[in-house]
């Protein structure tokens, strides 16, 4: 559920990843090319020098022989070699590479040809070691006299390296502008996606009236939140339409149940003593029917947040205290004990008939699934602004893949449904958990089972604050927290 | 006693017509909410029992027209609407008592009695009395035939509501309200149980037992010649 890990796995960021790879590709291609065309041309431009140096070589050869040749190439030596300039390098050879004229050594080895002309490594500066690459063109003469002309090609190599680096450069710097353009624009569509997620979460924790808010784009992401929201009027309708229906069934079949009760207890009236027993355990069986119809209307109004009006303030210790006390006869026949731990002074607004409604349910639970002489523990304390109220018993518990559904309507532990009961009642706690914002959480109590509810409280009224205050300062002996009976 | 029924289904105003006749009272119906205000504002009724939903005007504004004429005849509401906002909608409108339908007959007549009889009950006295039994509610004792009897708090309560109301059948669901204060559905029998514990320190060891039980309604306190 972290960001983070939701960004890299999120179907936007892996395709604003792919489009940054692609983009990096296709530009690198392209400097690539632009490199190799920039390159070649550079090169041509030298051959081109050399050719033309070439051609003037030839001019003096044709008119005054190799020796006058040889004699404009020694001139040219020796003005590069005064001026400390000139990239320039001439050899002339006889047939066995015995150097004649020129301002190279020997004739070169390792030499690599590309396309009729050498390219070899120039040792310029014997001392440091320093070489360079020199670019030359090789021509046999009558005599079998040989010619090397060709220029030193440092500044060819540097621009290539200059290239080269700003080439690197631009294509770091192109790599990180795509991929931090794909991050942000990945990440507004992932922000858009999450708000669509965080709809969808909070409808299926209850709140299907919530719907996925539009932008002023109209984009796809809109389409797509339109659509939803469209399919969740869809739903929303149709499960109002289930909810009426129920409701309906349940007020529909109650009335001609009541009739029937009536008939039934008029008729136990008119009776004779030996018919009055049947006719009890049919008035019976109408009544849990008809607590079954009402217990399932009761929650359906309280789902459908219909009870807020019977909130009040109310005090958690009190009430506590007092659906403990009101099931201790009952512990006491079965020899259980009820041990009632309260905090004092949790105070909030809610429907304290509703809410002792919820209690008495999870005692009489665990009063019944109990054993014998066992001890069955309730306990109140407020906690991070939340009444926090414990009943745990060491009864058979519930296994933990089923406890997510005995909160569903006539879900039974018990399969065989021998034992009394309608399995509304832990669907009950929840509906009145789930109206006063609270929480409800099953767990083990090693053995048996422990049900945590838990209430937020809402900030009570000054008033009621003070006189809450007063009313602790009159009763000096009274703890703050105390067992109230053990 | 002389009751009206204001309700507009024919099947359940006989239904409650008859149950009170064969209770020794008399009663008369009104189908229509107009109707039954005029009825109650013309004839002297001990009681009357009004649906929420009639026709022409609902229960509560018949009720509020009623007190308005400072007609003070105690009223309970039926209603199809058992919960406890529209209880306390139905209270504050000048109903004395709420009941929701569908209702066992015997639940409907113990309050009924309840409610005409609440006016004597409702005096400042200092001490109760059924048969032998006292209860002295300054002191907060109870003594039967002189032995006194050691009760808890709420068992205090319960044995108060049910002298205040002797010999008149006192249901479960009115026990839940007056004694414990609390409107819900107990589920199991938590009631009986604390009942049989009352009755085991007010009755045992003494011939006559006050405390009965009302089969399919609820209990009665009273005292019975032995």
């Amino acid at each position: 559920m972290k960001p983070k890990r939701r960004f890299f796995h999120s179907y936007t960021s892996r395709l604003a990843l792919l489009y940054a790879l692609i983009f990096s590709a296709s530009t690198l291609f392209l400097f690539l090319f632009f490199y190799r065309f920039t390159a070649s041309y550079m090169t041509e431009q030298v051959d081109n020098t050399i050719d033309n140096e070439i051609q003037s070589l030839a001019e003096r050869y044709d008119a005054r022989g190799l020796e006058g040749m040889a004699a404009l190439i020694a001139a040219r030596v020796r003005r590069q070699q005064a001026q400390a300039t000139g990239d320039w390098i001439y050899l002339l050879t006889t047939a066995a590479f015995q150097p004649l004229v020129g301002n190279l050594s020997q004739w070169p080895r390792n030499t690599a040809t590309d396309a009729g002309r050498i390219e070899f490594d120039l040792l310029v500066n014997p001392e440091s070691g320093e070489r360079r690459l020199a670019r030359a063109r090789v021509f046999s003469l009558p005599g079998r006299y040989r010619l090397l002309v060709g220029r030193d090609v440092k500044q060819l190599t540097e621009a290539k390296r200059r290239i080269i680096q700003a080439l690197t450069w631009g294509s770091a710097i192109m790599l990180v502008l795509a991929f931090a353009g794909g991050f942000v624009v990945s990440r507004r569509a992932v922000r858009k996606i999450e708000r669509i997620n965080q709809t969808a979460r909070s409808i299926m924790s209850g709140d299907l009236s919530r719907r996925v808010p539009l932008t002023t784009d109209h984009d796809d992401f809109d389409q797509v939140a339109e659509n939803l929201n469209r399919m969740l009027d869809r739903i929303q309708r149709l499960m109002e339409d289930i909810r009426r229906v129920s409701d309906n069934i349940a007020h529909d079949l109650r009335t001609p149940l009541a009739r029937l009760r009536q008939h039934l207890e008029q008729a136990r009236r008119d009776s004779d003593p030996r018919s009055a027993h049947h006719l009890e355990s049919s008035i019976r069986e109408a009544d849990s029917l008809l607590s079954t119809f009402n217990a399932l209307l009761r929650i359906a109004r309280i789902e459908a947040g219909q009870m807020q009006s019977g909130f009040d303030f109310m005090d958690f210790a009190a009430l506590v205290g007092d659906v403990t006390e009101f099931y201790e006869p009952l512990a006491e026949e079965k020899q259980q004990r009820l041990e009632t731990t309260v905090e004092f002074g949790v105070q909030s607004r809610g429907d304290r008939d509703l809410i002792f409604q919820a209690l008495a349910n999870v005692i009489d639970n665990a009063i019944k699934y109990a054993p014998r002489q066992s001890v069955i523990r309730v306990s109140l304390i407020r906690l991070h602004a939340e009444a926090v109220i414990t009943i745990a018993d060491h009864g058979p518990g519930i296994p933990a893949p089923r406890r997510e559904r005995v909160f569903r309507r006539f879900y039974r532990l018990d399969q065989s449904r021998s034992s009394t009961g309608n399995g509304l009642g832990l669907s009950l706690v929840q509906a009145v958990v789930s109206l006063h914002n609270g929480g409800i959480e099953l767990e083990d109590n090693h053995p048996g089972l422990k049900v945590v509810i838990k209430l937020p409280l809402i900030a009570q009224p000054e008033s009621n604050a003070s006189a809450a205050a007063t009313a602790d300062l009159q009763q000096p002996g009274r703890r703050r927290r105390g067992v109230i009976r053990g | 006693m002389r009751i009206l029924i204001v309700e507009d289904d024919a099947a359940t105003a006989a239904y409650i017509k008859k149950g009170l006749l064969e209770a020794g009272h008399s009663a008369d119906i009104a189908t229509r909410g107009d109707d039954g205000l005029q009825m109650a504002g013309d004839e002297n009724y001990q009681a009357l029992v009004v649906d929420r939903m009639l026709p022409n005007m609902d229960g509560l504004s018949l009720i509020a027209a009623l007190r308005k004429a400072d007609n003070k005849t105690p009223a309970l509401i039926l209603s199809a609407l058992g919960e406890v906002g529209e209880r306390v909608e139905g209270l504050r409108a000048g109903g004395d008592d709420y009941l929701p339908k569908p209702f066992a007959f015997s639940e409907l007549l113990a309050r009924l009695e309840a409610l005409t009889r609440r006016p004597a009950a409702a005096a400042r006295q200092t001490t109760l009395r059924v048969g032998d039994l006292n209860m002295d509610l300054l002191a907060r004792e109870v003594t039967r035939g002189g032995t006194p009897i050691n009760l808890q708090p709420r068992e205090f309560r319960l044995l108060e509501y049910l002298m205040r109301h002797s010999n008149q059948v006192v249901t479960r669901t009115m026990l839940l309200e007056n004694v414990w204060d609390y409107r819900f559905d107990p589920q199991t029998n938590v009631i009986d149980v604390h009942i049989s514990r009352l009755r085991g320190k007010i009755d045992k060891n003494f011939d006559a037992p006050l405390l009965n039980t009302v089969r399919g309604a609820g209990y009665i306190l009273r005292e019975t010649k032995a």
